[in-house]
């Protein structure tokens, strides 16, 4: 989703109230003000929104808490009769909103939570549907007495054909930059499994560990400008890295710890650091601080905000660097040859206790530094790494042999596959597309991906 | 603070219907990677289908509870086979990311909207348990000291808890038979075992189908104990409570899973049960709010299994010998 | 070390020193296994025959392609290409379990003991067609209890014969290397193998082992089975076989009797030259 800001994002964000709780109370007013700000200003949110703002209108209704809103058509027109339903977070039905014919519809809650308002489809005029099928649910955290607005942007029935063409390059353009977001970060996931043997499953984890560290420095903290943030979130990244491959896994390997045995291991720890963050920084999504305002760059037949733009060549020469690190220097040929065959690169005097300490805080800085820019280009939330990872995993798989290169190709592919699917099919499932992907190829390449077969006996 | 009210929120939820559904997948997974060393990190897919298959079968198609038993487990079946065909011939963490993969899959498909009509998306689907209810020959609840069930928890643990006996029946008559045999030789080494004549693939493919199974009827239990299915309860993090269930009774024991489950959920509902009265005292800090407790539980379950894996990978219970054998 | 001239040794002295020669006898006949990793030719046969009830020595210096040849023959490694057949019937792209149950049974240089399984168990485990290792069978122990009992009447019995029956309830991961060795062997005997092939059975075994070792695969012979196996150590080969195979860089550059390939300059430049040259190095 283009610049998707919105705290509602209902793909990413579950539901199950009593296990991801709530937002803590700290963070309430400061991020109700940013999400005002944000849901007006953040460019591509606009540009869907721009048909039908939702009115954000303080009814005067009874006391206490409830749903509402206006519905209308692409010529701001209201609809009468359009339903919205509302359900608590265990999905049971709480109200039925009707538009009048103001367009507008009102749904008393039973009392402060999180509720899912959807709009049901069916009950639109046969001209008119979501401009963003994906936002036909929106979830929304109410407080008490709180009263607030949903907004349904409509739009024209997309159709199949020249109107699926006209939407390719917006889509190739967004794949790509979500792509190269997935490469710099499954990179070191690669590089990782190449020279430990190790699937790092909590290397989501060091991506969404980079992207709060910035926040905090950006938004919350010393308030740095998000450039410094990023820096200072990279670093640290490398330092996680490096501190988790001298404290956890070179001491395990040393134990000879197996590793399937290790493989568990990485997840243990993949619900550690989830949910520290998730205590440290809480279950909503945010959004680094001075970017919000941005008027997209029409080029092309798409249009692309500056923001998004310097963030997609700032990531292509990352890629190139690490690219001439791995090709061109003595560093990186080491990496590549303990990778390659860990026995013969250790009898050729690499040192590779060395060298994997290397990869762990090359991994982590990438890691770490492509979750900021994850974060700068859509938001931040405690789930965004794990998300990733399985995107990476396709990314690995599908470019094969285990090899950074391959990495980087396969992961460019999964993105563009997941942007690209949008245009036909519903974006709740543009994820799908690329674990399917996976599949396929375990299915009809098994061999040359990972890793090359070793021999037996 | 009262211990009294812990002990007994922890004790109750030792016993109830959610331990033996998640004692059901951990036998399932117990098969898997216990017996036969497969990583399936997937389990929470044949969670899932088990009870989808029940609520589809009963909500949508007004079929009967058992027609729905029987579609839980074929879909199961089903499932299995689809994972099982690419990737048992693969390195074992191949499997791992096909199963993660395709549990993910599963559970985004069910929530999306083009699925509603027959999943219910986001919202999920309820009212399939009123045949079973039904059944339900209890006349009232029951009451031991401090340990209470209402009639209808009390069906749904009968029913589970006797599902969990049969699976361990299975369990101890197929771990001591031959097949068992080539199923721990395949887990030490699955070219030994080639070699010496075992079909591998079969072997790894009947452990996959039938821990798959076990576990979707885990997913039966645990949907009818619930009343309704939700797709966001179905997140890959549960594969991981079930991996902690089994590790800490004891993987490739008998018993392991069963211990496991009651033992993890006592210590699960003891914890969230003083935290809870902590907060309520004012015990706890500001910021130690719902967000907070939630978080707390799976940061502790994370610790458990690095902690297990590392110190103890044959279980609190397990084999004093397997310890020396330094394990893989 | 000089053993009798056997009377399958006597049948070969006739058969002429070259490489893919024709044998009186066959039981196993390979043309063209071919096996390239990333462009480096591991395994590039073009013929070769092994006599029925020999030991037949395959040697050959490091990376010649003798472990990827085995691998090939008994289904672990898929060839680029290749025909052979085994006892008549044609084998290539067999599974490796097929192979096995075929009668062509292997051990591996680094030995796959199954460590937390018992030594009982490990040899119980090969014998063939137990009913019991079928998934519906399995859940009614009677249908399997007495061939159970059979099978272990027969493990037990290999395994006093392997001077190992006082370990029978350990875990094999407590075995020493030549214990897993020996082990290893009458593992592969429970299959009941018309041939066995045993990849280094000798590697990383004490001196005292070995010569009980040798004992053994000559005794497998003398039991009617046919042996192929992988060595390093020369003398080993010189003594106890009764067909040798070498193999450089993939290729078979030389067979023979032992005496004829202890002579053979090919072998010596290949094999005997780089080790002697080793061992200067070393010293």
């Amino acid at each position: 989703m283009v610049g998707g800001t919105d705290v509602r994002e209902p793909c990413v964000r579950p539901r199950a109230r009593e296990r991801w709780g709530r937002t803590s109370r700290r963070w309430d007013r400061e991020r109700d003000m940013r999400l005002g700000s944000r849901v007006l200003v953040a460019p591509i949110v606009l540009a869907l929104l721009v048909l039908s703002v939702a009115p954000a209108l303080a009814q005067d209704a009874d006391d206490g808490e409830a749903l509402q809103g206006r519905i209308a058509d692409p010529e701001r027109e209201p609809i009468a009769g359009v339903e919205v339903l509302v359900v608590d977070e265990d999905g049971v039905e709480v109200g039925l909103g009707v538009t009048d014919d103001e367009g507008e519809w009102f749904v008393p809650l039973p009392g402060p939570g999180t509720y899912t308002a959807t709009l049901l489809e069916e009950s639109l005029p046969p001209d008119v549907g979501l401009r963003d099928p994906e936002r036909a649910s929106l979830e929304v955290d109410i407080r008490t007495d709180q009263q607030r607005s949903v907004g349904f942007a409509l739009g024209e029935e997309r159709g199949p054909g020249a109107t699926a063409l006209s939407r390719l390059p917006q889509s190739l353009l967004n794949g790509v930059k979500f792509g190269l977001l997935i490469a710099m970060t499954a990179i070191g996931l690669s590089l990782i499994f190449g020279t430990t043997g190790l699937i790092n499953f909590a290397h989501g984890e060091l991506v969404t560990l980079g992207a709060i560290v910035a926040y905090f420095l950006n938004a919350v903290g010393p308030q740095l400008p998000i450039i410094a943030a990023l820096a200072i979130a990279t670093a640290f990244g490398g330092l996680v890295g490096a501190g988790l491959e001298r404290g956890l896994w070179r001491p395990l390997r040393e134990r000879r710890t197996g590793l399937i045995q290790m493989l568990v291991i990485s997840i243990g720890l993949t619900l550690v650091l989830r949910h520290v963050m998730l205590i440290v920084f809480g279950g909503a999504s945010r959004t680094y601080s001075g970017y919000a305002v941005q008027a997209p760059i029409e080029a092309l037949g798409v249009r692309v905000t500056p923001r998004d733009l310097t963030v997609m060549v700032f990531s292509v020469l990352v890629l190139l660097g690490v690219a001439f690190l791995l090709q061109r220097t003595r560093l990186g040929k080491a990496m590549r040859a303990v990778a390659d065959n860990r026995d013969l690169a250790e009898s050729s005097g690499i040192d590779v206790k060395h060298i994997i300490l290397v990869v762990w805080v090359l991994g982590g800085a990438l890691a770490a530094l492509g979750g900021v820019l994850l974060g700068i280009v859509e938001n931040v939330n405690y789930m965004m790494g794990f998300r990733l990872l399985l995107l990476m995993f396709a990314g690995v798989i599908l470019g094969g042999l285990g090899t950074a290169f391959g990495a980087a190709v396969g992961s460019l592919v999964v993105g563009i596959v997941t942007e690209v699917s949008t245009i036909w099919l519903t974006s709740e499932l543009k994820d799908v597309w690329a674990l399917l992907v996976l599949i396929l190829v375990l299915l009809l390449r098994p061999q040359g991906i990972l890793g090359i077969k070793e021999r037996i006996g | 603070m009262d211990p009294a009210a812990i002990i007994a929120n922890a004790l109750r939820a030792a016993l109830g219907p959610s331990a033996a559904a998640y004692a059901l997948l951990a036998i399932g997974l117990n098969f898997h990677f216990g017996y036969t060393g497969l990583l399936n990190f997937g389990q929470v897919g044949f969670m899932l289908l088990g009870a989808y298959g029940v609520a589809i079968t009963v909500t949508v198609f007004g079929g009967s509870l058992w027609l729905g038993f029987a579609v839980s487990l074929l879909l199961a079946v089903g499932l299995a086979l689809l994972l099982g065909a690419p990737t048992l011939r693969l390195r074992a963490d191949y499997l791992a990311i096909t199963t993660i993969a395709a549990a993910e899959i599963l559970r985004f498909s069910f929530r999306a909207s083009p699925s509603r009509d027959l999943t219910g998306g986001v919202f999920g689907l309820s009212g399939f348990a009123e045949e079973f209810n039904a059944l339900n020959p209890f006349t009232s609840g029951i009451q031991f000291g401090f340990l209470a069930y209402n009639q209808r928890q009390l069906w749904v643990l009968t029913v589970g808890w006797s599902l969990v006996a049969l699976a361990v029946l299975l369990t101890y008559l197929l771990s001591r038979s031959p097949w068992g045999r080539a199923l721990k030789a395949i887990r030490e080494d699955e070219d030994a075992a080639r070699s010496l004549g075992k079909n591998v693939f079969g072997y790894k493919m009947q452990s996959l189908v039938l821990g798959g199974v076990i576990g979707a009827l885990g997913g039966v239990v645990f949907a009818l104990n619930l009343q309704s299915v939700h797709p966001d309860t179905f997140l890959p993090l549960l594969t991981f409570y079930f991996y902690t269930i089994l590790i800490l009774g004891g993987a490739a024991t008998v018993l392991g899973p069963v211990v496991g489950s009651v033992l993890f959920w006592f210590l699960m509902a003891g914890m969230d049960a003083t935290l809870r009265q902590a907060g309520a005292a004012g015990y706890m800090p500001d910021w130690f709010g719902a967000d907070a407790l939630g978080a707390v539980r799976f940061l502790v379950v994370g610790i458990g299994l690095m902690l297990l894996m590392i110190y103890r990978p044959q279980g609190i219970f397990g084999d004093r010998r397997e310890l020396a054998l330094n394990v893989r | 070390m000089s053993a009798e001239p056997s009377a399958v040794a006597r049948s070969l002295a006739d058969v002429a020193a070259e490489p893919g020669v024709s044998k009186p006898d066959p039981i196993l006949v390979a043309a063209d296994v071919r096996k390239t990793f990333g462009g480096l030719r591991a395994v590039d046969v073009e013929a070769l025959e092994v006599q029925r009830g020999a030991i037949t020595g395959l040697i050959g210096p490091n990376g010649a392609g003798k472990t990827t040849f085995f691998n090939v023959l008994t289904g672990f490694d898929r060839p680029d290409s290749g025909r052979w057949t085994f006892d008549g019937k044609p084998m290539s792209g067999m599974a490796a379990h097929k192979v096995a149950r075929a009668g062509m049974v292997r051990t591996f240089q680094l030995t796959k003991a199954l460590g937390r399984m018992s030594v009982l168990d490990n040899m119980k485990l090969a014998a063939v067609d137990q009913r019991g290792e079928r998934f519906l069978a399995s859940l009614v122990p009677p249908l399997w209890r007495p061939q159970e009992q059979e099978i272990e009447a027969r493990a037990e019995g290999l395994l006093e014969y392997f001077n190992m029956i006082h370990m029978r309830d350990e875990f094999a991961a407590t075995l020493s290397g030549g214990q897993r060795k020996l082990l290893e062997m009458a593992r592969a005997l429970m299959v009941e193998p018309t041939m066995v092939m045993l990849d280094e059975p000798m590697a990383g075994v004490n001196p005292a082992l070995t010569q009980s070792l040798l004992g053994h695969v000559t005794g497998l012979r003398d039991e009617g089975m046919t042996v192929l196996f992988v060595e390093h150590d020369m003398d080993v080969v010189m003594g106890i076989s009764d067909w040798v195979v070498c193999m450089a860089q993939g290729q078979i550059i030389a067979e023979g009797t032992p005496d004829a390939i202890a002579q053979n300059p090919e072998v010596i430049d290949a094999y005997l030259g780089r080790r002697r040259h080793h061992e200067e190095e070393r010293s």
